[in-house]
């Protein structure tokens, strides 16, 4: 397929790797945000070409992982009830509650649709006007736009059945949090490609200028995420912090401002539990008050409905880059993707997943049956 | 309760395991969830030496003939697909799990869970699907049973096809007998069965000139067979796809695979589902392909034979069995590393994100 | 997160007020909604996640980096480092937010 095969080349990856190795003066350690940069580092073996000094962690960027426990139990309990239809998308449905997850409560007779695009959710609504159909809505800022537009139409139309349970994160103020911490340790970020696709690189400038730490928008595919470390590399040698673009295919400087527009007009900044994490502050976003009537928190009654977050886990560590999956004790022994002890097993895109699925062999004695 | 937190505190994920008291879509994947509740729930109570083969078929000895015999249940939906429907699927699916043994298909049995309500005219169409599937596989339906079950109790129209054949006496193919240095083929491109079924399904719908694969294999077998019989080992990778099946035959036959992904045909249709849902092609039910482990030698001239049959014009070579890593497969990606290919936990998600 | 493929815009339309087009992802096409890119025109390749079109290809730009990552192959030692200290090499590019502030 074009501009993806293309961006699979072995001989060029090769040829990256080798020249970020002769760049490479001392190492570095570096954070790819995206979950989907993990799932491709991973699922390309790219830290085996990747010279030893250059440390790859793995960042929060998995919505499914950071979305808080007590959202997703709202989500059980809007599903659980008799004429309700839980629209979602696929990863969510394995991601455990406190008591169950999604599966489960389908399993159980529980009406639980998946879609690919929530406006599959808007033609589910409908088709069932007399039912309550809500759509789980999480995400960052690439798919809030998307989301907001459902919530746009569906007043746009009258659709009063349809309602949204939305939990979208913020990824500056993520990275933000992270470069706060006292045992931050990453040097250089390879920012998140979609994300700006969406919201341009202007909010990373200020956390580069900031910390003094580069960020390099980065692409998905193999040599995208190749070049963007060679570029972290050439300005952590030079002693730069800037804020570089590498996927100048589809990022610019601006982003889509149309799809902020709609964005702006119907979410606006909250503050945001991250699970396994916590609170982050203007770190969400949430339905405005004008659109309440499409918000599932307003329309179904969650009074006094919290769910505690645990304060300090692995999985927290895990995606702050403070540990690697393989360093919990029980990685691939009693956490594995079957029976997830915690969310970055859960989805696919988690580092826990990522690194049960794909790199299990380097563990010594973990996994192998 | 966190088990782990036991352990280590404050190194453990205290999210409890969820409790796993229902059957889930999961446990009908062919993954790793249905391999457990083969292994933990049905093989202790049924465990006999025949069941422990755990191949698509079992072979028996009846008065010095060597009997084949499987069975199979058909819950696909849409009943009509494009490139086939249940009926097709629930004749080749059993003939092909009879011919992964060797066999050659004689007779099939075949009965309905009919759910109240079925139009008629949808279940003349599928027996006649059935009867053009059984004649052109040259297999005789020789029994049947007939429910019919509440409005609501089933999903209109389930098929199960029994199957009996006929192994010839120098015909040995099971999943435990790879061995170092064996090849690893294939008939032709993953996974059009299954995008060509997501593609009909509400919520997902894409469209592509993709049409299911499936297709009765015993001739290819028997192809192959006449061209050596040094073959370990056939599979057809159904659900679960091509992971499923290689992991079965590397836990049965305690030795790890090694395959190449460039090798591996994936159609532009696949790629381009696979790419737009977050699937792996690896995963993906397929209808009509088996895989064959075969001693090196044999690779080159079963490969000739296979690529003469139409069903098998495709094969490839795509990996080596090896004796590092026991029970493991993995894969040589397109970067030339290496990375884990892992049985499904439950089903494969579309995901977003 | 956020996965987004690229795909050829093959068709675009008007529905309820809303613009649909066609996209094509290897061998399979799908509806995607271009509201947020009235600029894709038919030909265009453009990003989509979860069925909405969120930027375009740019072509000039894709071909101009990749151009250079191509010839990273053809070079060797010395010559490739002192490349990349230049400007418009890979490892130094300033993209559209990467001018040095």
């Amino acid at each position: 397929m074009k501009y993806l095969d293309e961006y699979r080349d072995e001989r060029i990856a090769r040829n990256l790797a080798a020249e970020i190795g002769r760049r490479a003066r001392r190492p570095w350690t570096l954070m790819e945000i995206c979950g989907g940069q993990t799932h491709t580092l991973m699922r390309f073996g790219i830290d085996e070409v990747l010279p030893p000094g250059i440390e790859m962690v793995h960042g929060p960027g998995c919505p499914v992982c950071v979305t808080s426990l007590e959202t997703i139990d709202k989500a059980i309990a809007i599903a659980s009830r008799p004429a309700a239809i839980l629209v979602s998308y696929g990863d969510m449905l394995r991601v455990p509650g406190s008591r169950t997850d999604l599966f489960h409560v389908k399993a159980s007779g529980g009406d639980v649709r998946v879609v690919y695009s929530p406006v599959e959710a808007l033609k589910v609504a409908r088709a069932h006007p007399n039912r309550p159909v809500v759509f789980f809505a999480v995400g960052f800022e690439t798919t809030a736009p998307a989301n907001a537009m459902a919530i746009w139409q569906a007043k746009r139309e009258g659709l009063a059945n349809f309602s949204m349970l939305a939990s979208h994160v913020l990824v500056p103020p993520a990275i933000r949090a992270l470069l706060s911490s006292p045992h931050n340790r990453v040097q250089g970020f390879i920012g998140p490609g979609h994300v700006c696709t969406v919201m341009g690189c202007r909010e990373y400038e200020q956390l580069a200028r900031e910390f003094r730490v580069p960020i390099v928008v980065g692409g998905f595919e193999p040599m995208d995420l190749l070049e963007a470390i060679l570029m972290l590399v050439t300005q952590l040698e030079q002693g730069r912090a800037e804020v570089e673009n590498q996927y100048v295919r589809s990022v610019t400087y601006e982003g889509n401002r149309l799809a902020q527009k709609v964005l702006g007009e119907v979410f606006e900044v909250c503050d945001r539990k991250w699970r396994g994490i916590g609170q982050i502050p203007a770190s969400g976003l949430s339905i405005r008050r004008e659109y309440a009537d499409f918000d599932a928190d307003t329309i179904f009654d969650f009074e006094g409905f919290t769910v505690p977050e645990p304060a300090e886990c692995i999985s927290a560590l895990v995606l702050q880059g403070r540990k690697k999956p393989t360093d919990c004790p029980v990685f691939a022994a009693r956490c594995t993707p079957e029976h997830p002890l915690g969310a970055p097993m859960v989805s696919s895109e988690g580092a826990c997943a990522a690194y049960y699925q794909y790199r299990r062999h380097m563990v010594a004695g973990a996994g192998a049956n | 309760m966190a088990p782990a937190a036991k352990m280590q505190p404050g190194l453990a994920c205290p999210v409890p395991i969820p409790a796993r008291d229902f059957v889930v879509l999961g446990h009908g994947s062919g993954g790793r969830m249905s391999a457990d509740l083969l292994r933990n729930l049905i093989l202790p109570a049924l465990q006999n030496p025949v069941l422990a083969q755990l191949n698509d078929q079992a072979v028996v000895e009846v008065k010095g003939s060597r009997l084949a015999f499987t069975t199979d249940s058909f819950v696909v939906k849409p009943l009509f697909f494009p490139g086939g429907d249940i009926g097709s699927l629930a004749v080749n699916g059993t003939v092909n799990d009879l011919a992964m043994g060797g066999a050659v298909p004689l007779f099939l049995s075949l009965a309905f869970i009919l759910e109240e309500g079925l139009p008629m005219e949808v279940l003349r169409r599928v027996v006649e699907s059935i009867q053009r599937a059984a004649a052109q596989a040259g297999v005789v339906v020789v029994t049947g049973d007939t429910k019919v079950v509440e409005k609501g109790s089933g999903d209109g129209l389930f098929v199960n096809t029994s199957g009996i054949g006929l192994v010839p006496a120098d015909v040995r193919l099971s999943a435990d007998q790879a061995r170092p240095g064996d090849r690893v083929l294939l008939s032709g491109s993953i996974g059009d069965h299954g995008i060509t079924i997501l593609s009909q399904r509400e919520g997902l719908a894409f469209d592509t000139g993709l049409q299911s694969d499936t297709a009765a294999l015993h001739t290819l077998v028997a192809d192959m067979l006449g061209a050596s019989q040094a073959i370990r080992c056939l599979r057809d990778p159904t659900r679960g796809g091509l992971s499923s099946a290689l992991n079965e035959i590397a836990e049965r036959s305690g030795v790890g695979i090694e395959l190449q992904e460039s090798a591996i045909p994936v159609r532009e249709e696949v790629q381009g589902a696979c790419e737009m849902l977050g699937l792996d092609p690896l995963y993906v039910a397929n209808e009509g392909k088996l895989i064959a482990i075969v001693d090196p030698a044999a690779a080159e001239p079963l490969l000739d034979a296979m690529r003469r049959h139409p069903l098998g014009r495709e094969a490839r070579m795509i990996g080596t069995v090896g004796g590092a890593r026991p029970g493991m497969v993995t894969m040589r990606t397109r970067l030339g590393t290496s990375r884990i290919v892992d049985l499904l936990a439950g089903d494969q998600l579309p995901r977003i994100c | 997160m956020c996965l987004a493929i690229p795909g050829k815009l093959l068709t675009a339309e008007e529905h309820n007020g809303v613009r649909i087009g066609r996209v094509q992802f290897g061998g399979i096409t799908r509806e995607a909604c271009l509201d947020f890119l009235p600029e894709a025109s038919v030909g265009d390749y453009v990003i989509v996640h979860v069925g909405f079109a969120l930027s375009r290809v740019d072509r000039e730009e894709a071909e101009r980096s990749y151009a250079l990552l191509e010839s990273m192959g053809l070079l060797e030692g010395e010559l490739q480092s002192d490349l990349h200290d230049s400007e418009s090499s890979p490892g130094g590019r300033a993209g559209a937010g990467g001018r040095p502030l």
